[in-house]
């Protein structure tokens, strides 16, 4: 389906903006615990900016997600590949994966607790996790639907099981893999800041948090703002990104 | 008959592998290669997960989880549909919001539990409300995406039989919308139940998300892996039964 046209495109900022300006009018010169008008979020949001701790936050959050995702995705990466190309191993794995795909992985951050205490290795586990799984069945699912006509082709080649894996399935799952690599990326953030808001106090999560308490709307509302573009911004430019490489062959 | 044989082997190899992983847990936990304060026993979690349903203590922390992830969701599967199908089913306000929508959707709806909080308080019905919110975009999208993706054909065939705008929602939109609505739904109820867990945790409200932290803080690790167990359990039952009911909803398209 084609984009909306040009033209209309201003359409969808009005409503966002008419609500905005509502709230500064409605929230001008009231004190609340609750909320800020958009100007004060504004306003803590640059000096969060400037003073660091914003940064600082961003760092602490972004080095669990990346750290999680890198051992997680790139576990089960490996293992959905394995699993796609051999069916008689994933027909063996399969009632273990069924098994804990459903555990909420917010239910393993209290296990984590107890084996790591509160710090980064509970957040890297907790993400690390939650990224194996989507990331190992989705690249199953990719080295699945490479064209049957290729394997047959390395068959004859009398390609070894790791040739035909780097050079045939890997080159033609890419596009795949990476959509699945860019969902994986946002379901890292997502938990990383859960994790932090639940459980482990650091980063951006723990800082929502104690804004709340503080009865500092202006920063828990500016924090959530930051969150919503840091996981915007990231989802655009790998989007930008699966464009260039993939032009075509990519799901969307 | 050869396939027949082929899953029956699929099956026996499957099981074969959980086995042996549950075995080499029993193995590790027996000669201590890990910390029994770090994990328990195969053995000592069944008996605590036994015991707890027994006495009742677990069944009720669960009955608390599910019942809260359950409201959570039909609400927001309720507000999700009806919005849904409002907005895709009118272009113009499909301009108008969707950018919007598609800005606000990628937020992690745990963030906005601090918000809730110091709007509504630390109550039972602060949980619900960011369960509600948090799983309603899933449904809320997809069903914006079922109605828009109506074949145009169907349109021209309604404005012939000159249906009228609510005749065209519940007889052509609705049953169009539906699997992506399904699956919009599927994909609420996992953020249900996690959304459910961190509410607990956070509103120390009755529930297995409580208990657990509370098991781990004072190293009760039985407890907290059968409380882990549990959850885990009804994510997979309650995944398996909206997969069956999809199934049979779904069952004039093939």
């Amino acid at each position: 389906m084609a984009g909306p046209v040009p033209l209309q495109r201003w359409r969808g900022g009005v409503v966002p903006l008419l609500l905005l300006a509502a709230a500064e009018w409605g929230l001008h010169g009231v004190q609340s615990d609750a909320l800020a008008p958009p100007t004060r979020v504004l306003a803590s949001l640059w000096d969060g900016l400037r003073d660091g701790t914003l940064l600082g936050a961003s760092a602490q959050t972004l080095s669990a997600a990346v750290g999680g995702l890198a051992i997680g995705g790139g576990l089960g990466l490996l293992m959905g590949l394995w699993l796609g190309l051999a069916r008689r191993a994933a027909a063996a794995a399969a009632l273990s994966v069924e098994l804990l795909r459903p555990l909420p992985s917010m239910a393993l951050a209290p296990i984590a607790m107890l084996v790591f205490g509160f710090g980064y290795r509970l957040e890297l586990f907790v993400v690390a996790f939650t990224c194996f799984f989507p990331m190992l069945l989705l690249t199953q699912a990719a080295v699945r639907s490479v064209e049957p006509r290729l394997l047959e082709v390395a068959q004859v080649l009398g390609l070894s099981v790791g040739e035909r894996a780097a050079k045939i399935v890997l080159p033609a799952a890419l596009p795949r893999v990476f959509v699945a690599f860019r969902l994986s990326v946002g379901i890292a953030l997502v938990v990383a800041v859960t994790t932090e808001i639940a459980t482990n106090p650091q980063g951006l999560g723990y800082g929502l948090i104690a804004a709340q308490q503080a009865l500092a709307p202006d920063r828990m509302l500016a924090l959530l703002v930051w969150v919503g573009l840091l996981g915007w911004g990231l989802n655009a430019a790998l989007l930008a990104l699966q464009r260039r490489w993939f032009r075509q062959g990519a799901p969307q | 008959m050869s396939v027949d044989t082929l899953n029956w082997r699929g099956v026996a190899s499957s099981v074969t592998v959980t086995a042996v992983l549950l075995a080499a847990w029993a193995v590790a936990t027996h000669f201590e290669w890990v910390s029994p304060v770090f994990l328990p026993s195969p053995q000592a979690t069944a008996q605590a997960l036994v015991e707890g349903l027994r006495d009742g203590d677990l069944l009720a922390l669960a009955a608390g989880t599910i019942e809260r992830m359950f409201y959570g969701w039909v609400l927001a599967s309720l507000i999700g549909m009806a919005l849904g199908a409002l907005i895709g089913n009118s272009p113009a306000l499909r301009t108008w919001l969707q950018p919007m929508l598609e800005v606000v959707r990628p937020l992690p709806a745990s963030a906005l539990i601090p918000v809730f909080i110091a709007l509504i308080g630390l109550s039972p019905a602060m949980v619900l409300l960011v369960i509600a919110f948090g799983a309603m975009w899933p449904v809320l999208l997809s069903t914006v995406h079922g109605f828009a993706a109506v074949e145009p054909r169907l349109a021209e065939v309604a404005q012939v039989l000159r249906l009228s705008r609510r005749e065209f929602i519940f007889k052509i939109g609705l049953p169009n919308a539906l699997p992506d609505a399904l699956a919009g739904m599927r994909l609420s109820l996992t953020i249900a139940l996690i959304l459910a867990i961190v509410g607990e945790m956070l509103a120390s409200q009755q529930g297995l998300g409580t208990a657990i932290v509370m098991a781990a803080r004072s190293f009760r690790a039985a407890e907290l892996f059968a409380g882990v167990a549990l959850l885990g359990l009804i994510g997979f039952a309650s995944n398996a039964l909206l997969g069956a009911a999809e199934r049979r909803l779904l069952r004039w398209q093939r």
